[in-house]
């Protein structure tokens, strides 16, 4: 199989200053020699807690965060040299789905003029092609043309994230970063989306990054998973054999933290 | 010991403006001394609201009707002296937000110790006493007394806030949604010591949540609302593994389950809503 992505030894140093006058300087690692691949086609989940590092590597991948070290190959470039109109043309491959619906749409811009943009920005062809291909994917999400007229203020948190998902899909792209992209939602709603992100996968034959904290989701949605704690990489392997089998004291520690799975009442 | 410490008689909640709308719709239920009593449903369902009318903390736009018995004492009718009386005494409750639900300008230490102090005479070195006691019940070290809730990680603060609704020993704890903000292992931790506290203190607990692992995990009987309304209760194994309710079953199915792939299927409402109206 392809390796559609590969990372080597990424690092991530933030800096924070403590107290007024003291200046005390303290180094956190959001990233830690980290190193993965990803194979076309497939889903990587990566898991860890809050502070972990999760989504700092997301935006090392699109380039929102400059890395201090470290080398990522997409489809065969070498991603971190690449500048200006190369860049750009890239970044059409790589999409991203964020966390939360109601923070991610304009609220100023229709449905339309939120669609619209990522074309705009790659010169993609004329208004009335745009304006198909805009319907064609607004419908795909399951969507009417009709709502392109709204804003989003008029739609449910499922419908935005359907919406998201449509913005982030428009530019055909080959690996698709989703962060934490149902945990906002409602159980009902989150299977609708992860049916939905299956099935586009399937017809797309797209990549995705998949970024949870629910390990519930990961048995569901991946392929591969790599759990991290405190920017450093513990664990990377196939899904089931990671569940059947975790190796690291920390992996054991989270999946026995599974609601569900606490042995009741002792 | 199976005395029912409360009991909701035909509560309906609507909004003042529109006396049509019912966001509660006439719902009745108990919870039995000494056990979790497990709200479950989506987000709208009325799951809040009905938690929030408990401690008539509901906001003055909204009407509610009916009767809740608090140790058949019935909670409408009293006073706002009255009700102010058991809240934190009788009834505690904790919310999902540990962040805005404590005051960042205050000490956590003076945050409990208020809680104490509004319910009883004692002198001042005995709640500074009961403080530290608190604090070493819910596992934080007794040096924290004097920091802000921002210096505290979200688990300690919910861990704060659980001291604080401990401080009075109710015999009710309703805890909305305690644990959504935190993380798995947090989580894990703060659903075993409610449960350790439940037992300890001979508490009973009405615990509202929209994730069925942690319902499975806490639970005694369960209590499933949906569009402002009861549609099934029972006890927890009953409800989890042999569903009545057509909507029960569907949101079962939208679950994913902590062992095995079991394949997860969206709700088809249409279908849903042939199979209520065939009830």
């Amino acid at each position: 199989m392809k390796k559609l992505l590969q990372t080597n030894n990424l690092s991530k140093t933030y800096v924070q200053t403590q107290g007024f006058f003291s200046r005390v300087k303290t180094n956190i690692h959001a990233l830690d020699n980290v190193s993965f691949s990803i194979n076309q086609g497939t889903t990587m989940a990566v898991v860890g807690e809050s502070g972990s590092g999760k989504s700092t590597l997301a935006k090392s991948l699109v380039r929102l965060v400059n890395l201090d070290a470290g080398s990522v190959k997409f489809n065969g470039v070498d991603l971190l040299d690449l500048e200006g109109e190369k860049l750009k043309s890239v970044r059409k491959d790589i999409q991203m789905i964020f966390q939360d619906p109601y923070a991610s749409l304009n609220p100023r811009l229709n449905i339309l003029q939120i669609m619209e943009e990522p074309l705009l920005i790659h010169n993609y062809q004329d208004n009335d092609a745009r304006r198909k291909k805009i319907e064609n994917f607004i419908e795909r999400v399951g969507l009417k043309a009709s709502d392109l007229k709204k804003y989003p203020h008029q739609f449910s948190g499922g419908q935005r994230q359907r919406i998201g998902i449509a913005r982030a899909l428009i530019l055909e792209p080959k690996l698709v970063i989703c962060d934490e992209p149902v945990s906002a939602l409602d159980v009902s709603v989150q299977a609708q989306i992860l049916k939905l992100l299956k099935d586009l996968q399937r017809e797309f034959g797209l990549t995705y990054l998949f970024i949870t904290h629910d390990l519930r989701i990961v048995r569901h949605v991946a392929d591969d998973v790599m759990v991290m704690r405190h920017g450093k990489l513990v664990e990377e392997g196939k899904t089931d054999i990671i569940f059947k089998n975790p190796k690291n004291q920390y992996t054991k520690d989270l999946i026995q933290s599974i609601p569900g799975l606490i042995s009741k009442r002792n | 010991m199976n005395k029912d410490i409360l009991k909701i008689n035909n509560l309906s909640i609507g909004t003042k403006v529109d006396t049509k709308i019912n966001l509660v719709d006439n719902i009745s239920f108990s919870v039995k001394s000494g056990k979790t009593t497990c709200i479950v449903g989506e987000s709208g369902s009325g799951k809040s609201l009905t938690a929030l009318s408990i401690i008539r903390l509901l906001s003055p736009q909204l009407e509610m009707s009916g009767e809740i018995l608090f140790n058949n004492e019935d909670i409408c009718n009293m006073s706002e002296l009255q009700i102010r009386e058991k809240r934190g005494l009788d009834i505690a409750m904790i919310f999902q937000e540990p962040m805005t639900s404590l005051n960042p300008v205050l000490t956590i230490g003076y945050q409990i110790k208020e809680a104490i102090a509004v319910h009883s005479d004692l002198p001042n070195n005995e709640i500074n006493q009961k403080v530290e006691e608190l604090l070493m019940l819910v596992g934080i070290p007794v040096e924290r007394l004097s920091s802000y809730p921002d210096e505290l990680s979200g688990g300690q603060r919910q861990r704060v806030m659980i001291a604080m609704s401990m401080s009075c020993n109710p015999k009710l704890l309703i805890a909305d949604e305690p644990t959504t903000a935190l993380d798995v292992t947090v989580q894990a931790q703060i659903l075993k010591l409610l449960d350790d506290l439940k037992s300890k203190l001979n508490m009973s607990m009405l615990f509202i949540t929209h994730d069925f692992g942690v319902v499975e995990d806490i639970a005694d009987d369960v209590i499933v609302m949906f569009k402002g309304k009861i549609v099934e209760r029972g006890e927890v194994n009953q409800v989890l593994k042999k569903p009545k309710h057509p909507y029960t079953k569907a949101l079962l199915g939208c679950v994913p389950d902590a062992l095995g792939k079991k394949q997860l299927t969206p709700i088809d409402y249409e279908k849903l809503d042939m199979a209520i109206q065939r009830l």
